[in-house]
């Protein structure tokens, strides 16, 4: 805005006053900016210097080491096994969520009649809303149980039999809390953030582009994979990344039913563990300066490093579409 | 597609057979994959109606007056004489924590985002800000919990629900941010400009006309934040910790719904997971209703 070129030609203290109340705004506005680029570099600070002590002790080997020892006196600590499993539950929940998230997006733009459009819309974002905890619970008291008896008793042994990826499905964990019922869960969180990105980036497509499809004979799937996919590639990556941005950090509803066991999680139905139900387990029990705690706060550093890095790519896919 | 314009001018027998099989096949694709997207719709919408439904079966059950008036009281599992616990301590932790972190962040996510709208119009510094408050937004919110624990809970000497608002108000300002950057932008420069013309400072054009302008836009971002942290548990776990009895000092552990139902839902005590879906079952609603309004009210904006 050029506010200052268009405003009167200065006669006296009039001006002066409007100087001086615009100056302070201006830098109440560009001091609150300030404060957020701080906020995030003060975050990634305190998180390093929390995991200080448990980087010097560990060193580099911290960060594929499987051991989880917090007994005192013996104390070993290792992210590996949590991180691993934080990365494997959200590729898994995004292998689950990027197709019906996308039939959702194409049911939405292309598919629903107008009326159904908004209700069905809502109803998508309301699913974005629940929190985090609801999921959770949901998750132990339907999800868990559901998995156990409905999906590893009736189909884990002929699925075990399987050749060569067989052992994904052989477990000798019957409890149900398992990476399989976190990656259900996550994949049932991110699905409403994945699907409103997409339905939001298809709808920028230029009705013309699809309008001169549809006139050539092309069906609805063409005009998709013909005209729709290609403009928006990018920004639907975005998209997907922008959800498993979510999924890495997701904490109570992992918590819930993921089994919380510090073990490499060997076939889709064993308990395993993530960074974030670590900190969330552990971290209100710990004391306050023990190298229990500093562990935990490397841990973070860590999850905040990986989602970071998740969520800037994202956002940078996603830059030229959406603002 | 160029195939069937080209076969419209010479048709051997044999070509007119590829040509309708093609479009066979093509007619099957296509309605394949409509009731593959009908059916990931509905599977989407199944989810949401199982939650609500499993939290209204289970949640009703024990959501009574007790419920929403007693404080918590340990599990009286195979003993009925004991006083049945309630949830009013986390009701009110709750309502105050997320009250006073709406209180912090709105006026900060308020000034970003006309800082974003107003001046920083294709700056490097302005894109960096929207940038990082993007990043925010979607950060993992147990991070935010440790990095308070660090900088508020570890100095002050204990967990607070100080420490929980504060956590809190670090959610709200992305969120807030993100509305009143969106709603100042569709406000037409015109407005602007009139107003400028007038001879008033560029601060009066924003807090008194820009501002209410856009102002039913910034309620609803508002509102959104609150709901969004209504149900934030994790960042509560390493702040406010939880109590079990009725606390409004601000200064010590605070009881709150989200930690309160974490708790209760994982003691293993049937009457008590049956107080944590109750919980559940009221902050949910709150968080839905509060959403549904606020989409009412932008929807009337648009």
């Amino acid at each position: 805005m050029s506010a200052r070129t268009l405003s009167a030609p200065p006669i006296g203290q009039r001006r002066k006053i409007g100087d001086t109340g615009d100056k302070i705004f201006a830098a109440l506005c560009i001091g609150s900016g300030g404060f957020v680029l701080v906020l995030l570099g003060a975050i990634i600070v305190t998180l390093f210097i929390g995991g200080l002590p448990a980087f010097e002790r560990f060193g580099v080997e911290f960060i594929w080491g499987t051991t989880w020892n917090p007994v005192e006196g013996r104390e070993e600590f290792g992210a590996g096994v949590s991180i691993l499993g934080t990365v494997v539950s959200s590729l898994l929940a995004i292998i689950f969520a990027v197709p019906v998230a996308f039939g959702i997006a194409f049911f939405l733009t292309e598919l629903a009649p107008g009326w159904l459009k908004r209700p069905i819309g809502t109803a998508i974002e309301l699913l974005a809303a629940v929190p985090s905890i609801i999921y959770g619970m949901w998750g132990l008291f339907i999800v868990v149980p559901f998995v156990q008896k409905n999906i590893q008793l009736a189909f884990g042994e002929q699925l075990a039999s399987i050749p060569l990826i067989g052992f994904l499905f052989d477990s000798t964990n019957f409890a149900g809390t398992s990476l399989f019922s976190a990656s259900i869960v996550l994949a049932i969180m991110i699905l409403p953030f994945i699907a409103a990105t997409m339905r939001d980036v298809f709808e920028q497509v230029p009705p013309v582009y699809k309008e001169s499809a549809y006139g050539l004979g092309a069906t609805r799937w063409e005009v998709m994979t013909g005209v729709v996919i290609p403009y928006t590639r990018v920004s639907v990556v975005g998209g997907v990344m922008l959800g498993l941005g979510r999924a890495l950090g997701e904490t109570m509803a992992v918590t819930f039913v993921i089994g919380n066991a510090n073990r490499i999680a060997h076939s889709l139905f064993d308990s395993t563990t993530t960074i974030a139900s670590v900190i969330a387990m552990e971290f209100p029990e710990s004391l306050a300066g023990s190298l229990q705690q500093s562990a935990l706060f490397a841990l973070g550093f860590l999850l905040f490093v990986i989602s970071f890095i998740v969520l800037a790519v994202s956002r940078w896919l996603l830059r030229p579409r959406l603002k | 597609m160029s195939a069937t314009t080209a076969g419209a001018f010479a048709r051997s027998p044999a070509e007119v057979k590829v040509q309708r099989a093609l479009g066979r096949r093509r007619k099957l694709v296509d309605e394949l994959v409509r009731w593959f997207c009908l059916a990931a719709t509905a599977v989407g919408l199944f989810f949401l109606a199982s939650i609500m439904v499993t939290l209204l079966w289970r949640g009703v059950v024990a959501l009574d007056w007790i419920v929403l008036t007693q404080e918590f009281q340990p599990t009286r599992y195979g003993d009925d004489s004991l006083p049945k616990g309630g949830l009013v301590h986390a009701i009110v932790g709750s309502l105050i924590q997320t009250s006073i972190a709406t209180a912090i962040g709105t006026p900060i996510g308020l000034f970003v985002g006309t800082y974003l709208s107003e001046y920083a119009r294709g700056s490097k510094f302005g894109y960096s800000v929207r940038f990082i408050s993007d990043i925010l937004l979607s950060a993992p919110s147990v991070l935010i919990g440790l990095f308070i624990y660090q900088i508020f809970v570890l100095p002050t000497g204990g967990f607070s629900g100080m420490a929980g608002a504060l956590a809190l108000a670090i959610i709200v300002i992305p969120v807030v941010v993100r509305t009143t950057e969106d709603m100042l932008q569709l406000i037409p420069n015109t407005l602007r400009e009139a107003v400028v013309a007038l001879g008033a400072p560029k601060w009066k054009m924003i807090t008194l006309v820009a501002w209410r302008a856009a102002l039913s836009g910034i309620l609803t971002g508002i509102l959104l934040a609150f709901a969004r942290i209504m149900g934030e548990t994790a960042p509560l776990l390493l702040t406010s910790f939880g109590n079990n009895i009725l606390s409004t000092d601000l200064s010590r552990a605070m009881a709150s719904l989200p930690v309160s139902i974490y708790q209760q839902a994982n003691s293993g005590f049937p009457d008590l997971i049956e107080i944590a879906w109750s919980g559940a079952l009221i902050v949910t609603l709150t968080v839905l209703v509060v959403n549904i309004l606020a989409r009412v009210a932008l929807r009337k904006r648009k």
